[in-house]
């Protein structure tokens, strides 16, 4: 019987105690973020949207080797001596590889940030950036390359004719340096 | 003033009368709601330190007719294997049976629409309406988990029925009388005379006043129950139930369900109000004493009522159905029985 | 018990007829998409039979045929609750593997990132299982609390939820400035918080009375269903790995073991469970304090270790005590850069396997209590 007392009142003054709490949370300074007015700051690291600078990137493949989703497209096309348009890294070193695609489809991106921490010359990072949202999946598909695809052929173009001009000059020395891609491996373990 | 309707002095016990009187309830509701949508809203959440509906018209208030509005627009689903009839019928029902005891509720000293002896006794009965609006939805949705929030919900309102009826008889024997306008009437001049501290009299009240005390509280908890709230709401209890009986239903119908629970929570405060809190009686004898100050009187005080069952709501676990029955049957009824016969032996001695 | 055997003798003199439920995969409590079929008899449930699946990613098979670096982002989204935890083990066993030795700031950064995602997990679990018991606002002041913890993990690693922190051999990025003042404030605002929800929630009698003695796990039951974490702890039986078997520098510090002890309800059962969560919060935060204190704040946190991993062919078995149980990794190495074989011990996946047995015979409301005070995350249970 004292028991049951007990119970009833246990029940009651446990459920006073809650509701004086919950009153006084009434009156406490609230902690919402009114989002598209106030903003919440993110730390510079934050992995958000991946950008990629195009005057550093050096065409490697580093990063579509590192990427766990594969996201990431690179094709690129050996510069031509002979072109008259010649480019210079940031660095300052000159370019030895026109980027003719880089493509990132952000619908599959995971923002891992391996992609970022394999890359050399640092020419892709993620931002802060992450208000980017589109309806169709498609418009996530990011084109990064900044050739027209005019100028791909042209690319294509020289230094196939180069490479022409050269086999004839001396086919030794063609086939000492071979094909342009199996340098990229090498690369990237550097 | 003679006349409980101000209505028939204005207009005559005409049609257009009888039309005034049915549908300014009507309005209050629907008033009613927008505003304990938004307060359930904005109450929840300062509770939970966030900000509610902000965005919805200046500081959110029009959230709840931004809520409206969306569940007028939206799909109204019948499932295909339903019982049709029973299923269309059920939110009908419900929201008739709450709207149809605001018909006894007494607003204010020169309104109340029907001045009838048996208000009280009336406000129970139209009360059981609901449980069936409740059990033919449920049953007629053809989803297990509408069954058993639908059986849940009807063997929660009859158990909870008894002491709240244990409740508003005490109150029937100190005010010997079952009119509504007549008790709120008796508790005039003063918040000491209303009867949650013992209805008007002497000193020697004094020591019926736990009792009244008691009731008023037996009377809330049940209330909450009746009305499907926190920490009772189980037949809709949605970490298990999904939503119980009104899962099923979408669109305007599940807005008659929301409307008939928020207009069923109003029904209850304004009951509690009336037979316990004084009514539309001012808490300060004469001072802003008068017909309008008692419409106003009644509203604020059903209103904070209604307050507390939204705080509760925001605090609370909620129970187990055998737990339920458990409260209601061996701690809610056993005490109320003690609290009524302790208040009828002091009218019978007084 | 004795309420249970008094309902079970009611029911059982009714001639009534059995219902099947289908409990999710679409349901508000199910924790994610778990099915569970249950069959009850009025609300007494009879038989339950879970159906894994619905999150299946073919976690250890797609492990083949990424490199060794690539697989932690996916380690990340086994139990997206408690990542830093969950990527531990893993870089434990390649490093082992490999024989690589971790600077001694690694070591503590570890210790406090896991400590940090330990806390941000009970806080979860915690406000979830109120959350069942139809308790919304516990839920939201640890929802609150949580941020600030989330805050300095993505200040540390840049993400919120799928770190991708620890690297073989180190972290991925360095401490920033003031991380110690801000353990500290998230530390005292853990305290305050759970003080406050052991009023508001823990010891509200309705809440005691719907999780106390339901979903009883005697502690044979638990070791017979192999376990772990705060699940085999609320059981009673005081088997943490930090302390029986010291990985990392777990040997330094000073903490408890927390275990239910029956002060309300009995041993095992769901109030029990979920107690230990709050006390395991508590021991966390002194774990963080300690290793603060201890933690030098100079140096690098990454060791000497090849950009590209070769793992020779070998094989190893390395757990960690998770926030949910023991978590473990078998890689077998085949001398290239990609596991020849790779398999997860799932904490949830084991835990889970014990709710058939627990959950006979309470209410069907009981069974979603025990479902929340078992703490599953889907994505570790089906992988």
């Amino acid at each position: 019987m004292i028991q049951y007392f007990k119970n009833v009142w246990s029940g009651f003054s446990s459920s006073l105690v809650g509701m004086h709490i919950t009153f006084k949370h009434l009156f406490v300074k609230k902690v919402t973020i009114q989002y598209p007015d106030q903003r919440f700051d993110l730390p510079q690291n934050a992995r958000n949207r991946l950008k990629l600078t195009m005057s550093r990137c050096n065409g490697c493949n580093s990063c579509v080797v590192a990427c766990p989703v594969n996201c990431i497209l690179v094709e690129t096309v050996r510069v031509s001596p002979d072109d008259p348009h010649q480019e210079v890294h940031d660095n300052g070193k000159p370019r030895i590889m026109w980027v003719t695609k880089y493509e990132i489809d952000f619908a599959k991106c995971c923002y891992c940030g391996l992609c970022m921490q394999a890359c050399p010359t640092d020419a892709i990072n993620h931002t802060t950036e992450y208000e980017y949202s589109e309806y169709d999946r498609n418009k996530l598909y990011y084109k990064f390359q900044t050739l027209t695809p005019e100028q791909v052929t042209e690319k294509e173009r020289l230094l196939a004719e180069f490479k022409a001009k050269d086999k004839d000059k001396d086919c030794k020395t063609t086939a000492a340096k071979a094909d342009p891609k199996p340098t990229k491996p090498d690369q990237a373990e550097k | 003033m003679e006349s409980t309707n101000f209505v028939w002095d204005l207009m005559g016990r005409n049609l257009g009368g009888v039309l005034i009187v049915i549908s300014l309830p009507l309005f209050f509701v629907l008033l009613y709601a927008l505003i304990a949508i938004l307060a359930e809203l904005k109450i929840s959440a300062w509770i939970q330190e966030r900000l509610g509906p902000m965005r919805t018209g200046p500081w959110g208030i029009l959230q709840p007719v931004a809520e409206v509005i969306k569940l007028l627009q939206k799909e109204d689903i019948t499932p295909d294997q339903s019982s049709k009839l029973l299923y269309n019928l059920a939110p009908f029902i419900i929201f008739t049976g709450a709207y149809a005891a605001f018909a006894v509720i007494p607003f204010s000293e020169a309104f109340v629409p029907a001045d009838i002896n048996l208000g009280l006794f009336y406000v129970f009965a139209i009360g059981s309406i609901s449980a069936m609006g409740i059990v033919m939805g449920g049953w007629a949705s053809n989803n297990k988990y509408s069954l058993m929030g639908a059986m849940r919900s009807v063997s929660q309102l009859i158990s909870y029925e008894i002491p709240a009826a244990m409740a508003i008889l005490s109150v029937v024997v100190l005010a010997s009388s079952m009119n509504m306008q007549e008790i709120s009437r008796a508790q005039g001049g003063g918040f000491w005379n209303w009867y949650i501290f013992g209805g008007p009299g002497t000193w020697t009240k004094i020591w019926v006043v736990p009792f009244t005390f008691g009731l008023t509280i037996i009377y809330f908890i049940a209330s909450l129950a009746e009305t499907n709230r926190v920490p009772f709401d189980i037949p809709e209890g949605e970490s298990e139930l999904v939503a119980g009986f009104h899962t099923e239903y979408s669109g305007m119908k599940f807005a008659m369900f929301f409307f008939a629970e928020y207009a069923n929570m109003f029904v209850v405060a304004a009951v509690l109000t009336t037979i316990f809190l004084g009514g539309w009686n001012s808490p300060f004898g004469d001072f802003m004493q008068g017909p309008w100050w008692g419409s106003f009187w009644f509203i604020l005080k059903s209103f904070v009522v209604v307050l507390f069952q939204i705080w509760i709501r925001w605090t609370l676990p909620r129970f187990r159905v055998d737990q339920l029955m458990y409260v209601g049957w061996k701690v809610l009824l056993p005490l109320s029985f003690v609290c009524f016969m302790a208040i009828s032996l002091f009218v019978m001695l007084k | 018990m004795s309420e249970k055997k008094r309902l079970d003798l009611e029911y059982s003199q009714l001639d009534s007829d059995r219902m099947r439920i289908n409990v999710g995969p679409q349901h508000p409590s199910t924790h994610g998409v778990l099915r569970l079929e249950v069959e009850v008899d009025g609300e007494i449930v009879t038989e339950v039979v879970p159906h894994l699946g619905y999150l299946h990613r073919s976690f250890e098979k797609h492990c083949e045929s990424m490199t060794y670096q690539q697989i932690i982002p996916y380690i990340d989204r086994m139990d997206y609750i408690s990542a830093m935890n969950s990527e531990w083990p893993y870089v434990m066993a390649l490093e082992k593997m490999l024989d690589i030795k971790v600077p001694e700031k690694v070591e503590y950064l570890r210790v406090i990132v896991a400590e940090l995602n330990r806390i941000a997990n009970h806080q979860i679990a915690v406000a979830t299982f109120g959350l069942d018991a139809g308790a919304f606002t516990p839920f939201l002041f640890y929802f609150r609390d949580r941020e600030f913890i989330i805050w300095i993990l993505e200040k540390l690693s840049g993400a919120r939820l799928l770190y991708n922190y620890f690297r073989v051999g180190g972290m991925a990025a360095d401490i920033y400035n003031g991380f110690r003042e801000d353990c500290l404030s998230v530390i005292e605002k853990v305290r305050k918080t759970n003080a406050e929800v052991m009023d508001l929630l823990i010891y509200n009698r309705i809440f005691i009375q719907r999780t106390a003695n339901v979903g009883i796990l005697t502690p044979d039951v638990a070791i017979n269903y192999a376990c772990s974490g705060p699940v085999l702890r609320g059981s009673g039986v005081a088997y943490d790995l930090r302390r029986n078997e010291p990985y990392s520098i777990y040997d330094r510090f000073d903490f408890d073991i927390p275990v239910g002890k029956g002060e309300v309800g009995v041993v095992g059962d769901c109030w029990n469970r979920n107690m230990v969560r709050m006390h395991e919060m508590e021991q966390s935060c002194r774990i963080i304090e300690q290793a603060l204190e201890q933690m030098p704040m100079e140096g690098d946190v990454k060791a000497n270790v090849p950009r590209r991993i070769k793992v020779p062919k070998s094989e190893v078995y390395m757990r960690a005590e998770n926030p949910k149980g023991e978590v473990g990794f078998y890689v077998v190495g085949n001398g290239t850069d990609k596991p020849e074989r790779l398999k997860a011990r799932g904490a949830s996946f084991v835990n889970l396997s014990v709710i058939p047995e627990i959950s006979k015979g309470y209410m069907f409301a009981d069974l979603i209590l025990i479902l929340g005070s078992i703490d599953i995350v889907l994505g570790e249970v089906d992988r």
